[in-house]
């Protein structure tokens, strides 16, 4: 990722939160309907006060829930506006079952998750299992590495959702209080540049009751029936159109990816996978959020020892890169997955089962163990993930795996 | 004052069907008849939103679709954070200029399920934002839709599959909830109770509902054959007798004003044309279980709980 | 419909938008009584009309008759019931 002036841009001081409302806010959107929960707070409280000060033309609903704030959205998008919530945590189940209706209903929300431990104990601070826990919810997700990139992906994340071919609600994950509430140099694009960039919303067509091609939209003047009742007979299709368009918003990203990159002069790998020195490495991490940047300055550190380590970050969680996660590491040796939630009573973290799946079919075959870290705001120190680049090293040196799965970080 | 909407029953009768023939509720299914009313009062371009319920699926099993008009249906609880978000979008739209209509109604509708219970929650925040919707909670006393479940909105002493006739509880040991009292208790422009018999009153009260500025809220009785255990032909005749009981008096809240509405006025006015509880009781097999030596003490107790919401009604309406 | 008629994914609308009104679905076969209409005794109340939870009798204007549409009625009966001049009656399907 690199830091470029553009310019037009200007660099201003904004936490996680506060870049993700300027984005929203910029994008244009129409309906925000949000319910406060730490630490997405700032988020709800910055564009309140755009809306209050008429900085911004947007109905803003404060729900009652969360529930009702996904729900709110999904039926805005549904008459055709561009909508946006944000939550964490416990709110983030909190909609759960609507996650569902809304990518089933294949609506283009944009969310932000301010990524936060789930409860009990209930607990504020920073790991992936809110939204880990919704990877097979149909939403596209993305994770940042820093505000900057919240910045750049929220953005995006409209062009993504709404693109026609793709029509699927959208996720920008950031680390609870790592990257929501800690002061960075954001660079921001002109308003311009960023209405121009993203555009008006574009409603795809759909075949009606009454036999027409009309937009997918709620108006009387072309009415649509939304959400019926499946049966057996058609549910699985349903489905598979998910699936389809999930398959297809793969290379959609990156182009979005790319073309904001020629804009901003920001890139983030190819919009999927971001390398870190992985091209000759032997040893890598793989992780996602902000953990990576803690990951680069030990890999600087190594290499600069004549260690050949690289890393991983994977963007764009769903749809999963495969292709992209096959080339990245198809000279690594060694590699540790870090995992920032847990899947009680399965075989390691999410990330490391979906790692360690896409590697089974590759013909490649290196070693892969799992980390699990952070949970519940734990500190990732680089002497922490010097001790994983360390175990690496031994699996290498002498092709003995201890233990494929291990708790880092925690008190034994 | 909100200008009180005169038409001639042909005049209904020459209204589009908006809620189209050919759904699959059940024969003699009173909450279809309230839907095809209310579809009736719609004044100009309307969207409407229902919750998880018989009415949702019976209407739009795929591929096929009983609304003429715009529909969407997300989940039970929400059907008013649906409308919520409806009205919003509609709003900045209009503001945008993305809209080509002048107005559009939203009109949402729900059972006792998705309304006392689950619902209450998105209902109240909707009110409480002022979000201009009609809620149409069309209520046939259990969760129909799963197999006949006690509700909130079950009465007391009602056999359902939660709440069976059982030798040690017979039926439903708590009180019907006062939704419509609580609705009144926001502060909300429009509340109102309506029931199918009375069919002018319905469409005024929801054409009423339509023009108010903010939340209205329509309760509306609508008999289950299936559920009440009563005659499929009797649907009608039941929510007149509810009605003629004061087991379901009508009335309106304007602005937190009660006002008795004309059938229920009536009995107001002479007590004696009150019909007995057992009348409407003996309809339904749901009740059948209060018509025996050991339950029978439970009639008075319905009977008890009736006359003394009958005798609020009437003190908050000025009519004691 | 039977299976063979049955779309694929590719065929079908996204979201699971309705693509056939209700109207194609013929409700009239779960009847087992249905509506006679004595049109002499009928006073165009319109009752029969508002009261049908199918919408399956309509009032034609021009020639001033109520028509049942027996492709939906579902024979509830409740037309028969509150029909102020008894002018409707409930004969047992398939006799004459």
């Amino acid at each position: 990722m690199v830091l470029t002036t553009q310019k037009e841009s200007k660099a201003i001081a904004l936490n996680g939160d506060e870049a993700v409302a300027l984005a929203a806010k910029q994008c244009d959107v129409d309906v925000v309907a949000a319910y406060p929960i730490t630490p997405q707070t700032i988020i709800v409280e910055r564009f309140s006060e755009y809306v209050h000060n008429g900085e911004v033309d947007t109905e803003f609903i404060c729900t009652e829930s969360e529930h009702s704030a996904l729900t709110c959205c999904l039926a805005a998008a549904a008459v055709g506006a561009r909508t946006f919530t944000a939550t964490a945590s416990a709110g983030l189940a909190l909609m759960h079952e609507i996650l569902y209706v809304t990518s089933g209903c294949r609506a283009p929300v944009v969310m932000a998750v301010a990524n936060r431990a789930l409860s009990a104990p209930i607990n504020i601070h920073c790991d992936h299992s809110d939204s880990m826990v919704e990877r097979d919810s149909g939403w596209i997700q993305i994770y940042v590495e820093n505000s900057q990139e919240a910045y750049d992906s929220i953005i995006q994340a409209f062009r993504i959702a709404e693109h026609q071919e793709i029509s699927l609600p959208t996720m920008v994950g950031l680390d609870g209080f790592f990257l929501s509430h800690t002061l960075e140099n954001v660079s921001v694009l002109p308003d311009e540049t960023v209405r121009k960039f993203v555009g008006q919303r574009q409603i795809p067509l759909v075949k009606n009751h009454e036999g027409k091609l009309v937009p997918y939209k709620l108006d009387p003047e072309n009415p649509i029936t939304i959400g019926p009742l499946d049966l057996h007979d058609y549910y699985f299709e349903h489905k598979r159109q998910q699936e389809e368009a999930m398959r297809k918003a793969s290379e959609i990203i990156r182009k979005i990816h790319d073309e904001y990159a020629n804009i901003s002069g920001r890139r983030y790998g190819n919009g999927r996978v971001d390398s870190y020195r992985l091209e000759d490495a032997e040893l890598a991490t793989i992780c996602l959020g902000s953990t990576a940047g803690t990951v680069k300055t030990v890999v600087d550190q190594l290499r600069a020892k004549g260690v050949k380590a690289g890393l991983l970050r994977i963007r764009t969680f769903r749809p999963l890169p495969v292709q992209d996660i096959l080339e990245a590491l198809q000279n690594v040796k060694a590699v540790a997955v870090m995992d920032r939630s847990c899947s009680f009573g399965g075989y390691g973290g999410p990330v490391f089962h979906e790692i360690r799946h896409v590697l089974y079919d590759s013909g490649t075959h290196p070693h892969v163990v799992n980390y699990i870290y952070g949970l519940g705001g734990r500190d990732m120190s680089q002497l922490l993930v010097q001790e994983i680049y360390r175990d690496l090293a031994r699996i290498l040196e002498t092709g003995k795996i201890d233990k494929s799965i291990q708790f880092i970080g925690l008190r034994e | 004052m909100i200008l009180e909407w005169k038409f001639t029953a042909k005049e209904i009768a020459e209204k589009p069907e908006l809620f189209m023939s050919g759904h699959r509720a059940c024969a003699g299914c009173a909450p279809a008849t309230v839907h095809r009313l209310i579809l009736k009062a719609v004044r100009g371009p309307t969207i409407a939103t229902n919750s998880t319920g018989c009415m949702e699926v019976t209407s739009t099993i795929y591929p096929f679709t009983a609304w003429k008009i715009p529909w969407i249906h997300t989940a039970f609880e929400n059907v008013a954070a649906n409308a919520s978000g409806i009205e919003a979008a509609l709003k900045i739209l209009k503001r945008k200029g993305k809209l080509k209509h002048e107005h559009v109604d939203v009109i949402a509708l729900a059972g006792d399920g998705g309304t006392f219970d689950i619902g209450i929650q998105a209902l109240s925040g909707a009110v409480e934002r002022g979000h201009d919707f009609l809620y149409v909670l069309y209520d046939n006393e259990a969760y129909m839709n799963t197999g006949i479940q006690r509700s909130g909105g079950t009465p007391f002493g009602a056999w359902t599959t939660t709440s069976p006739a059982g030798k040690k509880i017979p039926g439903k040991p708590q009180l019907k909830k006062p939704i419509a009292d609580i609705m009144v208790a926001h502060e909300m422009p429009y509340v109102a109770t309506a029931s199918p018999a009375y069919w002018i009153d319905l469409l005024k009260k929801a054409r009423k509902g339509l023009e108010v500025e903010g939340p209205a809220f329509l309760h509306v009785i609508a008999p289950c054959p299936r559920g009440w255990r009563s005659d499929p032909s009797k649907s009608i005749e039941i929510s007149r007798l509810a009605v003629e009981t004061c087991v379901f008096p009508l009335w309106e809240a304007i602005d937190g004003e009660y006002n008795l509405s004309a059938p229920s006025k009536v009995i107001a006015l002479r007590p004696e044309r009150k019909k007995a509880m057992e009348e409407y009781l003996k309809t339904q097999g749901r009740f059948r279980h209060l018509f025996t030596p050991e339950f029978k003490h439970i009639i008075g107790k319905i009977q008890e709980v009736v006359d003394r919401r009958w005798q609020k009604l009437l003190k908050k309406c000025g009519m004691a | 419909m039977n299976t063979q008629e049955k779309k694929s994914w590719k065929e079908i609308p996204m979201a699971g938008v309705c693509w056939v009104p209700s109207t194609a679905y013929l409700t009239g076969d779960w009847r087992t009584y249905r509506p006679i209409l004595d049109s002499e005794k009928c006073t165009r109340c319109m009752l029969c009309h508002i009261y049908c939870p199918d919408g399956a009798i309509a009032w034609k204007a021009e020639t001033n008759e109520m028509v049942f549409n027996y492709d939906y009625c579902k024979g509830c009966g409740i037309c028969e019931v509150e029909c102020p001049v008894d002018a409707i009656s409930m004969k047992l399907e398939g006799e004459g």
